[in-house]
């Protein structure tokens, strides 16, 4: 693992839906054990690259390349746990139902699962809440459960968009400590927000803006390098609103 | 004010969703234009078939609106047999006799009328040409219900599976879990495969309980077997259900999807046999050929009414499943434009 530790590049990824080019000419990499954020304002395209990293979305030019395979492929996305926007969960169904079902799609059954289970729900802080249809969930809780199937599998890449949309301060804290100890294990973690704070907890930042790469770095050196005091007085500047 | 925003609202929204718009104005006419071509078509000619007849009955039959041909008694048991002819008239023993086909109530009694009515123009005074009248499928006590009957347990089976499957899909697609499906190794096929596998065991329960209802509730006709009807009905759902899953990558949402009930479910009725087709315009009949509840409803009928065994239903056993498999491939093939591979 160590001989390649990037796990996903981005080669020269460019993607238009017809006319509209959504993305332009973006090159980036992230390595096992980091926590990458892309961060920019919703529309400005964050959601089709991690569609692209995650298999369901394919480049117009450019590639991709996670664990050292060619997106799409999937043997690779059953490495990666995902953790889309909208909450995809079956509201009909239990919280449990829904995890055994996507726990099955990733090969898990049996003992090891419910063990797993038990697990990813006690570190969302919904265990007490198994038994009960998704329906009669709050919107933080649904996310929470969206977070806890992404992670159900242990993928060696977890690929968050908009995580902590919905959860309150607390939670999200203890959510962050959650990746931390994931990103320490090895665990690469994407994520995307538009939640500047957010944002500075992040080993590395990608900043977007109408489908534009304007920065990548350390938040620190980012702000550094456009003297501002925090990530959103960087981002302004990198975006050419501030000079 | 506010009720004035309101209706430029409402109405701005139907102008953006011009195909609601179409199908309100479209789809009622349609099914009147079905209607109308069902219901005003001629009157029933019925296929005799005549046996050592007299010439004299001969030209009052063919002076009658019959259509009449003349086999030798065996030719026209088989013809019969085949569905091919309405009723055989023959001589027997001096006395003339009459058998019917039976499984449409309404032919039968248009023959009968039309015989009825030969005897009283050729010896008003007499009795003695009065019919002796006998039964191939059915009897005397058939109701219309028993003839249509196994017509709509297949409807019934095809309409709630296509709606039910198809809203299913949907709400995978705009709920985004279709999404999230494909973030994971599952392959394109093995979601086709799992929605007809779990459809495939909810209808069996769901076809099971319909057919031993007509039959047992509603004491509809049953001469055949009771394996073959699930067999039919599992087959028409699982038609239904791959149609009902392709059909949703083309609506936007649940509404959309009820739209195609009269585009794609009603037509299926008028042309499926529920409605003697034979008054219709020979292009006309045509339409039923592509439409999967005509297999359907036939095979059913062959079972429930005449006591049909595997060759009677053999063919459409077959293009049932022919139709499954042709959408199957299309469902597969619709997944793409969400994920590639």
């Amino acid at each position: 693992m160590a001989e390649h530790s990037e796990c996903i590049r981005i080669e020269h990824v460019g993607k238009s839906f017809g006319e509209k080019v959504v993305l332009k000419d973006i090159s980036l990499q992230v390595s096992h054990s980091e926590i990458f954020g892309l961060l920019g304002p919703s529309g400005a395209g964050k959601t089709t690259l991690v569609k692209m990293i995650a298999g369901i979305d394919m480049a117009t030019s450019g590639a991709v390349y996670v664990l050292g395979g060619k997106m799409p492929k999937l043997d690779i996305m059953g490495q990666l746990g995902y953790m889309s926007q909208s909450d995809a969960l079956y509201g009909e169904l239990t919280a449990l139902e829904n995890l055994e079902f996507f726990g099955a799609l990733y090969g898990l059954k049996g003992k090891p699962c419910r063990k797993r289970i038990m697990e990813v729900m006690e570190l969302v802080n919904l265990s007490g809440e198994l038994k009960k249809q998704v329906s009669n969930y709050s919107g933080g809780m649904k996310r929470r459960l969206s977070l806890a199937i992404a992670m159900l599998h242990q993928p060696q890449i977890l690929i968050l968009d908009e995580p902590t949309v919905g959860i309150d301060p607390v939670l999200r804290k203890s959510i962050w400590e959650e990746l931390n100890l994931l990103s320490k294990e090895g665990t690469a973690i994407l994520l995307t927000t538009h939640v500047m704070d957010e944002a500075d907890k992040c080993h590395r930042l990608g900043m977007i803006r109408n489908g534009e790469l304007i920065a990548l770095g350390t938040p620190d050196a980012l702000k550094q390098e456009t003297g501002s005091a925090n990530i959103e007085d960087a981002f302004l500047t990198y975006g050419g609103v501030r000079a | 004010m506010r009720i004035q925003a309101l209706i430029i609202r409402i109405l701005r929204q139907f102008i953006h969703d011009k195909r609601s718009l179409a199908l309100m104005i479209v789809a009622p006419m349609l099914i009147l234009t079905l209607m109308s071509l069902v219901f005003n078509g001629k009157t029933y000619e019925p296929d005799i078939a005549v046996v050592d007849v007299s010439d004299a009955i001969l030209t009052k039959l063919e002076a009658n609106d019959a259509n009449i041909v003349e086999y030798t008694s065996s030719e026209a048991e088989q013809a019969l047999k085949n569905a091919e002819i309405d009723a055989i008239f023959r001589m027997e023993d001096g006395k003339p006799s009459v058998m019917l086909e039976g499984s449409d109530p309404s032919v039968n009694k248009s023959v009968i009328l039309l015989l009825q009515k030969i005897a009283q123009d050729l010896s008003p005074a007499a009795g003695i040409m009065e019919p002796n009248i006998t039964f191939l499928h059915g009897s005397q006590d058939m109701a219309a219900f028993d003839n249509f009957g196994p017509v709509l347990v297949g409807f019934f089976v095809f309409f709630f599976v296509f709606l039910v499957s198809g809203i299913a899909f949907l709400r995978e697609r705009t709920g985004g879990t279709l999404e999230r499906l494909l973030a994971t190794p599952l392959r394109r096929w093995e979601l086709v495969a799992g929605y007809l596998a779990g459809f495939g065991i909810f209808t069996m329960i769901q076809a099971a309980l319909i057919a031993w209802f007509a039959i047992n509730v509603l004491h509809m006709m049953m001469a055949g077997s009771f394996f073959f009807v699930l067999l039919i009905t599992l087959l028409m759902a699982m038609t239904a259900l791959t149609l009902g899953t392709f059909l949703s990558a083309f609506a936007n949402n649940e509404f959309q999807m009820i739209q195609f009930i009269p585009l794609i479910v009603v037509p299926q009725v008028f042309f499926s046999g529920l409605f003697n087709m034979d008054t219709m315009a020979e292009w006309l009949q045509w339409i039923g050929v592509v439409m999967p509840l005509t297999y359907g409803a036939d095979a059913l009928r062959d079972i429930m009414i005449r006591g049909g065994g595997w060759p009677d239903i053999a063919v459409d056993v077959y293009v049932l499943v022919g139709f499954s498999l042709f959408f199957i491939i299309a469902n597969v093939l619709a997944l793409r434009k969400h994920r590639k591979i």
